[in-house]
C-alpha cells in the first residue's frame, strides 16, 4: 500500500513537472514573437474565426510559414461571431468571417477585406432522384411548404431538413440568400459541416446545405436554377447560393509586421492558386 | 530540534491546506461566476417566461428565450435512460458481485471498465452512424435523430457507473448476514435479494444518483444523436437538451448579447439540477455511513 502511494506520488510529480515545462515553453515562444528582426520577419500571426474557412486558411498559413520559417501562424476555429469579437478584443491579429460585416460591427472600428467567395452547395442523398431545384423550391422546402419529394418529381418520402445551429456562418449565409431567416422548419440542427454531410449521406430523404469546399462524393450536389456550383459560375454570379470569406482588421491600426506580411500574401495574386486549391473562389484575379 | 520539526510539520500542513483550497476555490469561483452571469438574462427575460416559455429562438428578429423544451427534454431523457439503464446495471451488478464465477467476473468487469473509459464523442459517433439510421428503418420514421436515440445512448453510458458502485455496495455486505440467511434454509438467490440488496440499499441508490448525474450532464454524445431542434420532447422528434443548448450556440453567441447571457442562465439551471442531484447523493451516502 505504502509503495503504491509512493509510486502514485512520483507519477503525479512527474505529471506536474511536465505540465510546468509545457507552460514555460509557451511563454518563451511568445517572447520570441515580439522581437522583430531586420531581414527575416519573425513573430506570430494569430487568426481566429469562421470554421468554414479552415481549409483555405490552413493552405494559406502553411504556404506562408514555408516561406517565412521564423513566423508562427495560428488559426483558432471558433466561428465567425467569435472571430469578429476576438479581433475587436485584440485577442488576434486578423479575424475571419464567412459573412459580410454588419453595419454595427463596422461602426466599432472593424474593416473587411474579401478574400474569397464560397459557394453553398445544396446536398441530397445519392439515392435521391431530384437533381435540380430553383431558389424558390429550396426556400419552400425549408419553410415546410413543400414536404414531400414527390412534389418535386422524386420518389415518395417526407423531406428531412438538415441544417446548422443558430449563429453558424453557413446557416446565416443560407438563410439570408434564400430569405428564410428564422422560419426554417429544421428536423436536425447540427454543429458542423461534417455532421451535415454524414447525416445526409445516411438518410435517403434528407436535404442539407454545406460549404462547397467540404463536399465529398457521399452526397449528391443539386444544381440551383439549373446552374452547378462551379468556380466560374460562382465568380460570374450565376450560381446564386454563395457568400464571401472575409479578413477582418482593426481600422486605422497598423498590423504587426508578420501579420501585415501574411495579409499582403493572402490578398496577392500568388495566393489565388492556393485559395482555389481549397475549393473556394479567390476574390483576386491572377 | 523539536522546534524545527514542528516548523516543518506546520509548513507541510500549510501546503496541503493551500492545495485543498484550490478545489474549494474552483467550485466557489464557478458558482459565483455562473450566478453572476446567469442572473441578468433571467431578470431581463422574466423568470416565468424563461423557465416556462415553450419557444427558443435566440437569433430571430423577435427573439424568444423559453427553455421549457430543454428542461423537459433533459428530464425525460434522463428518466428514460435511468429506466432502461438501472435494471440492466442492477442485475449485472448482482450477478457479478454474487453469482458469477471468478473468470467471468474478471472479464466482464474489465469490459465494464472499458465501457467507462470510452470517450463520449465515440458513443455519439457510433450512435450517429448506427443507431440513428437503425431507428429510422425499424420504426419507419422520416429521421432517426430523436429523443429515443439519445435515451438509448445515455442508457449505455450510465451503465458502468451504476454497475461499479453497486458492486462495491454489494460486496461490502458482511458475509455473516448472508451465511445466517443461508443457514436458516434460504436459497442463494433468496439471500441475495432479501438480505444483500436491502443491506446495500443506500449504496445502490447512490449508484442510481450517480447515473442520473452522468446522464443529465452528458453533452457531446446526445448532441450527435438528438437532432438539436428546440422542440417539446416527444419520443421520435428531434430534441435539444439543457447541455446541448449551451454548447451548440455558445461558439457563435456574441459577447454581451442577451443570447449569450441566456446561455449562461441555461447553464445556471443545469448547475442547480446537478447540485440537487449531488445533495441527494450526499444524503444517501450519509445515511449509509450512519447505518454502518
Amino acid at each position: 500500500m505504502k509503495r503504491l502511494k509512493r509510486k502514485m506520488l512520483l507519477v503525479l510529480t512527474a505529471a506536474l513537472l511536465i505540465a510546468l515545462c509545457g507552460c514555460t515553453q509557451k511563454t518563451s515562444d511568445n517572447k520570441g514573437g515580439e522581437q522583430t528582426g531586420l531581414t527575416n520577419i519573425t513573430g506570430t500571426v494569430a487568426t481566429d474565426g469562421s470554421t468554414s474557412m479552415e481549409k483555405v486558411i490552413g493552405v494559406l498559413g502553411e504556404a506562408f510559414m514555408a516561406n517565412n520559417s521564423d513566423v508562427t501562424f495560428t488559426y483558432n476555429p471558433t466561428g465567425s461571431g467569435s472571430g469578429i469579437q476576438a479581433v475587436r478584443d485584440k485577442r488576434c491579429d486578423i479575424g475571419l468571417a464567412s459573412r459580410n460585416l454588419k453595419d454595427e460591427e463596422k461602426g466599432v472600428g472593424l474593416s473587411e477585406t474579401i478574400l474569397a467567395y464560397d459557394g453553398i452547395a445544396i446536398i441530397v442523398n445519392p439515392e435521391n432522384g431530384v437533381s435540380d431545384l430553383t431558389l424558390e423550391d429550396i426556400a419552400a422546402i425549408y419553410k415546410g411548404e413543400i414536404s414531400s419529394w414527390q412534389e418535386l418529381g422524386g420518389s415518395a418520402g417526407e423531406i428531412v431538413l438538415i441544417g446548422r445551429e443558430a449563429g453558424s456562418g453557413t446557416r446565416d449565409g443560407f438563410e439570408s440568400i434564400t430569405d428564410t431567416a428564422d422560419i426554417c422548419q429544421y428536423r436536425q440542427e447540427l454543429t458542423s459541416t461534417g455532421d451535415v454531410i454524414t447525416t445526409v449521406a445516411s438518410n435517403p430523404n434528407a436535404i442539407g446545405y454545406a460549404s462547397l469546399a467540404s463536399i465529398n462524393d457521399k452526397v449528391k450536389v443539386v444544381t440551383v436554377n439549373g446552374v452547378a456550383p462551379s468556380e466560374d459560375n460562382i465568380k460570374n454570379g450565376s450560381y446564386l447560393m454563395q457568400r464571401p470569406f472575409i479578413l477582418i482588421t482593426r481600422q486605422g491600426e497598423e498590423l504587426a509586421p508578420a501579420a501585415q506580411k501574411f495579409f499582403d500574401f493572402a490578398t496577392s495574386a500568388e495566393a489565388v492558386e492556393l485559395i482555389s486549391m481549397a475549393g473556394v473562389v479567390a476574390a483576386q484575379t491572377k | 530540534m523539536k522546534n524545527r520539526r514542528q516548523l516543518f510539520e506546520n509548513i507541510v500542513h500549510g501546503v496541503f491546506l493551500a492545495l485543498g483550497l484550490i478545489t474549494v476555490g474552483c467550485v466557489l469561483l464557478i458558482t459565483v461566476y455562473l450566478v453572476a452571469s446567469g442572473i441578468p438574462a433571467i431578470r431581463e427575460i422574466g423568470l416565468f417566461e424563461f423557465l416556462g416559455g415553450q419557444t427558443w429562438a435566440s437569433t430571430a428578429a423577435q427573439p424568444a428565450y423559453g427553455i421549457l423544451p430543454f428542461i423537459m427534454t433533459s428530464i425525460y431523457g434522463t428518466a428514460g435512460a435511468v429506466l432502461l439503464g438501472v435494471p440492466i446495471g442492477f442485475f449485472t451488478a448482482i450477478y457479478l458481485a454474487k453469482l458469477a464465477p471468478p473468470t467471468v467476473k474478471s472479464s466482464v468487469s474489465a469490459a465494464v471498465s472499458l465501457l467507462a473509459g470510452i470517450p463520449s464523442v465515440v458513443y455519439g459517433l457510433v450512435g450517429m452512424l448506427v443507431l440513428v439510421p437503425g431507428i429510422r428503418i425499424w420504426f419507419k420514421v422520416p429521421d432517426g435523430a430523436s429523443l429515443l436515440a439519445a435515451i438509448l445512448v445515455l442508457a449505455v453510458m450510465i451503465l458502468p457507473s451504476i454497475i461499479k458502485v453497486s458492486i462495491t455496495a454489494l460486496e461490502a455486505v458482511p458475509k455473516e448476514y448472508e451465511d445466517a440467511s443461508l443457514a436458516l434454509g434460504a436459497t442463494a438467490v433468496e439471500t441475495y435479494f432479501r438480505i444483500s440488496v436491502p443491506t446495500a440499499r443506500s449504496g445502490i441508490a447512490a449508484a442510481v444518483a450517480l447515473g442520473v448525474g452522468r446522464a443529465i450532464g452528458e453533452t457531446m454524445a446526445v448532441m450527435m444523436v438528438s437532432g438539436n431542434v428546440a422542440n417539446m420532447p416527444s419520443l421520435f422528434q428531434s430534441v435539444r437538451f439543457l447541455t446541448t443548448a449551451v454548447s451548440s450556440e455558445m461558439a457563435y453567441a456574441s459577447e454581451g448579447s442577451l443570447q449569450r447571457q441566456a446561455l449562461f442562465s441555461i447553464a445556471l439551471v443545469l448547475f442547480l439540477f446537478i447540485m440537487l442531484i449531488n445533495a441527494m447523493l450526499n444524503l444517501l451516502l450519509k445515511q449509509k455511513a450512519e447505518r454502518s
